[in-house]
């Protein structure tokens, strides 16, 4: 509770009725003061949800601050919150990426400036209602909610091909959701009138129905993650998106999917998953290898990042779907860490953006010549991303493979082949950009970081670094939960 | 003694009637600036009626003529529905046709009538009363999209929806004229019985069913007989087209529920199959159809023809469940195509129609205030939360899935999301797109004042949709299960 109000409601809502106050201030004349008031939202969004930290207890699996009260009686639905080990760190992550965006497009957003910060204080809350929802309704109603801001931010603020992009990403999202809400609608008629997840994780289902819920439920989670081979739309949007899109798209966004195959598809359908854990696991991995190549051959920097994303999210579904505490642990972890390093690869991508405006790698080179500070922080990030021991990257991907290896040798063999790719393609596109002679008179012009760029990277960095050396207060936070779901799953719901 | 207890359940319509009438002729002593006059008489006249209804309210159904028309809480709350839309029509349309100079006592007299039509097709329950009902207010449709006399386009969609409206009339009429035959009564109760008996002749029942359900389809404009929506809207004045697009299709619920469920509910097998034929057909045309359109009337058109199908979905369903799902689906799609059409009138002005696509580009620059209620609208008519459309798809996928027909709910949301397609293109160019023309949009208050209520009650009626469900659910349950 903060001042009587309960804590998940208020970290939902505060942040969107921020974005409303920012709204009406209106149009660009008063660019400063909505500035100021989102930045304001943003810090005490993330201020709020810090109890749910401080408040949690470590030893059960049991949803914590739940909040229940009746909302459409007629089909049961209810406004029910409550978070456990796996949900409570991505609300967190989300509170936390929000005051960073906010100061990231600070003064490089220049059009319809309230609209730009009010889209990404309404997609916070509805984000962390996404993590902490309970009914099934309610689930979906966040999970599409969520589309309509990143469409704005994209088309409005996004590149040259930014309308084909946002298009893509909102259809492409709203089919896989679409086939969801029929398997939930399903779901509640089976399990007797209720709309609860939790129920849902006690419904006893034939095989050929879970199949066909796991796969429409693929659709909805496969598509944010995104897994190969849906991923085409991943590339179109982060490209296209601003720096700010780009960074909630990676950080938080596709964990969303992976989240969904967390609290749905795995406990809901056990059979299905267990049986289709080989498809799964051969895409995760496909992903991983496959896309990491792609990531390769790519000559535009921000595609680069984005690939690299779907490639390190590949690690994720292979974690869920070996079914042990080290890949589900790791896979956890892996997501944050992801959150934390993409978000700030891509920022540090903006960062460059703003003052060339290309993304070309080629238009670079020497760039540490000019942007010393600069070069030390996009170090750090890009070591991070390709696993290094003592950055955040190299937790999550170190305990994926021990599971893979436990569970299959050659599991764990192709998903090694990430750290020798990952870094390939992360150093490679380092050293075309930074190091070498001052590649032409633009690079020669650079201005290293302004302070408020450095707050930006000093914070993600003692993170990344801080997580690398010190996991613990993430990974034991999920323990209980993560050992609950597995003792769920071990035991078949065939009727 | 007797005759009151026969009018007092048809009060409210009676009231219009004489009202009608009234402004008629006073309407002759008008001048054309003092018409504001015969407009506030008119939304008086709304508000009485309202009253009437609320106070004439009988828990129980109550029959009278003879059985030939039943005042039940469904069509309570269908005509209360209908007066509310009728209203917001005229508030929206007043500038507009202002400015045309189709501002006119006729207009408005017509569409007394045309609701007086309404009104009786909602409390029928006689073939012959839901027959008077339809034809009252088709004839008074014809003449209003005929009103705009010197344009040659409203001339010919009136010609086309008079035409084809009266060769769904006749099909409707011959299958009635066939039921008649094989259960020798017109009343929808005994109809019901005398099927239910299993004397009647099967074959002259599935075959007189199949012509009214043509009939019907032709007036709900769903695929295959849907040739005319997109001709007509496109072709009548924006108020017409607003008119036509609204509250009729209140009553077309009303009728077609009356006649499939009331009356031929034992045929339920055969024409739930017809059904569902038909509503495939019109999500499917519809949506594919109105990506092509660059004329927004025209789209909406194809948009109502592909909502329409969707309804259907609820009804086949049958049982509570559908029924209700079926009506918050109507009632939610008035609501929208109000104000999506709310919207044109309210962009257009002297001697300009604001009906193509590219007359909504970059409106977020223009005011964005407005642009964001088109989104909320759009958005709702694509079934995106938080807003209603959503609930009313979601309502009726659920009646689909209770009945057992879960590949029906695929092929919906599929369609649904081409559906989604055409409306995110509207929020596309709005946002996304710079403006072509900088006209400022001059309107009255009162004009944005209820745009604004229709859209953000698009939105709060999303939060809190549990209310208008539960109604939509215990109206039909009371009016059709119980009897």
């Amino acid at each position: 509770m903060i001042f009587g109000l309960p804590v998940i409601s208020v970290a939902i809502w505060l942040p969107i009725i921020f974005g409303i106050l920012v709204l009406s201030t209106g149009d660009d004349k008063n660019a400063p003061l909505a500035r100021i008031l989102a930045m304001i939202g943003a810090v005490l969004g993330f201020l709020v949800t810090i109890p749910l930290y401080t408040g949690f207890a470590y030893d059960t699996s049991q949803m914590q601050f739940v909040e229940l009260h009746d909302w459409i009686s007629r089909f049961n639905i209810h406004y029910h919150l409550g978070v456990d080990g796996i949900s409570v760190l991505f609300i967190l992550l989300t509170a936390f990426f929000t005051p960073i965006v906010v100061l990231a497009g600070w003064l490089v957003i220049e059009k319809r400036v309230a609209q730009y910060m009010a889209s990404f204080l309404i997609m916070s809350g509805v984000m962390i209602g996404v993590f902490a929802a309970l009914d099934a309704i309610l689930f979906y109603v966040f999970w599409e909610a969520m589309l309509i801001p990143m469409f704005l931010i994209i088309g409005i603020w996004g590149g040259q091909n930014r309308v084909y992009a946002a298009v893509k990403f909102f259809l492409y999202t709203l089919l896989g959701s679409l086939l969801m809400l029929v398997a939930l609608i399903y779901l509640y008629n089976r399990s007797g009138g209720s709309f609860s997840i939790l129920d849902f994780h006690q419904v006893a289902i034939p095989m050929t129905a879970q199949i066909l819920i796991f796969i429409a439920f693929f659709f909805a989670f496969a598509v944010k993650v995104p897994m190969f081979p849906v991923h085409t739309w991943l590339p179109d949007a982060h490209v296209e998106a601003p720096t700010g899109g780009s960074v909630i798209l990676a950080a938080i966004m596709l964990k969303v999917g992976a989240y969904g195959f967390l609290r749905f598809s795995v406990p809901i359908v056990p059979d299905a998953s267990h049986q289709l854990a080989g498809v799964m696991i051969a895409l995760s991995l496909i992903a991983v290898v496959y896309i990491g190549l792609v990531a390769l051959a790519q000559s535009d920097m921000k595609k680069l990042v984005a690939y690299s994303s779907i490639s390190h999210m590949g690690f994720v579904t292979l974690g869920i779907f070996i079914f042990n505490a080290y890949g589900m642990e790791g896979a956890l972890l892996q997501m944050i860490s992801h959150g934390f390093v993409s978000g700030a690869l891509f920022l540090c991508v903006g960062v460059l953006y703003d003052r060339m405006h290309s993304r070309n790698i080629a238009d670079y080179g020497g760039v540490a010549n000019t942007m010393p500070v600069f070069a030390a922080f996009f170090m750090l990030f890009a070591m991070a991303n390709s696993g290094l021991p003592g950055t955040s990257g190299f937790v999550g991907e170190f305990t994926v493979i021990l599971g893979a290896m436990k569970a299959n040798f050659w599991y764990a063999f192709a998903a090694s082949t990430t750290l020798v790719f990952g870094a390939a393609y992360t150093l490679w596109m380092y050293k075309r950009v930074i190091f070498g002679a001052v590649a032409n008179s633009h690079v020669a012009e650079l201005t290293d970081l302004t302070l408020r760029e450095k707050v930006i990277m000093a914070i993600l960095a003692v993170t990344v670094l801080g997580m690398g050396l010190y996991p613990l207060p993430f990974s034991e936070i999920m323990h209980a939960s993560v050992n609950d779901l597995l003792v769920h799953v071990a035991h078949s719901k065939l009727p | 003694m007797d005759l009151m207890m026969n009018l007092m359940p048809a009060a409210a319509e009676i009231f219009l009637l004489v009202m009608a009438c009234l402004i008629l002729i006073a309407d002759l002593m008008i001048k054309q600036s003092g018409r504001l006059l015969t407009y506030v008489w008119v939304q008086f006249t709304l508000m009485g009626c309202a009253l009437i209804t609320v106070g004439t309210h009988d828990n129980i159904a109550v029959h009278a003529f003879n059985n030939m028309f039943v005042d039940d809480l469904m069509s309570d709350v269908l005509k209360l529905l209908t007066y509310l839309a009728m209203s917001m029509m005229l508030v929206y349309s007043r500038q507009y046709l202002t400015v045309r100079g189709l501002f006119t006592g006729e207009f408005m007299v017509l569409a007394l009538f045309a609701m007086l039509g309404m009104m009786v097709m909602i409390s029928a329950s006689h073939f012959l009363t839901l027959y008077l009902g339809l034809e009252l207010l088709s004839l008074s449709l014809y003449a209003i999209v005929a009103l705009q006399r010197d344009s040659s386009v409203a001339t010919e969609a009136a010609m086309k929806y008079f035409i084809l409206g009266a060769l769904a009339s006749g099909l409707l009429l011959y299958g009635m004229s066939m039921l008649y035959g094989a259960t020798g009564s017109l009343e929808l109760d005994a109809v019901s019985n005398a099927i239910q008996s299993g004397e009647a002749d099967q074959r002259l029942l599935v075959f007189g069913l199949a012509f009214v359900v043509s009939g019907l389809a032709f007036k709900l404009g769903v695929v295959p007989f849907h040739m005319w929506v997109p001709d007509v809207y496109h072709g009548a004045p924006t108020a017409m087209t607003m008119l036509i697009g609204s509250a009729p299709k209140l009553a077309a619920f009303a009728f077609v529920v009356r006649i499939l469920v009331e009356g031929l509910q034992p045929l339920v097998q055969h024409w739930s199959g017809m059904l569902i034929i038909l509503a495939i057909a019109s999500m499917g045309l519809g949506n594919l159809t109105a990506i092509a359109q660059t004329n927004l009337k025209r789209m909406f058109a194809y948009s109502t023809i592909a909502h329409m199908g969707f309804m259907l979905l609820g009804l086949l369903s049958g049982g509570i469940e559908g029924y209700g799902a079926a009506m918050f689906y109507t009632v939610v799609y008035v609501l929208m195509s109000l104000g999506a059409f709310g919207m044109i009138m309210l962009m257009s002005r002297e001697g300009f129609e604001a009906d193509t696509l590219n007359d909504f580009k970059g409106l977020n620059q223009r005011s964005p205030w407005l642009a964001f209620l088109m989104l909320l609208l759009m958005f709702s008519m694509a079934g995106v939360p938080p807003t209603v459309g959503f609930y009313a798809k979601f309502s009726v996928l659920n009646a689909v899935v209770q009945s057992g027909h879960i590949w029906l709910a695929v092929v919906a949301v599929l369609f649904s999301l081409i559906g989604a397609f055409y409306y995110l293109r509207i929020v596309k160019l709005m946002y996304f797109d710079a403006p072509e023309s900088h006209t400022p949009i001059s309107v009255g208050q009162d004009t944005v004042l209820l745009m604004s209520l229709n859209s953000l009650g698009v939105l709060l009626l999303g939060l809190l949709p549990g209310g208008l469900m539960s109604i939509c659910a215990v109206a039909v349950q009371q009016s059709l299960l119980l009897h």
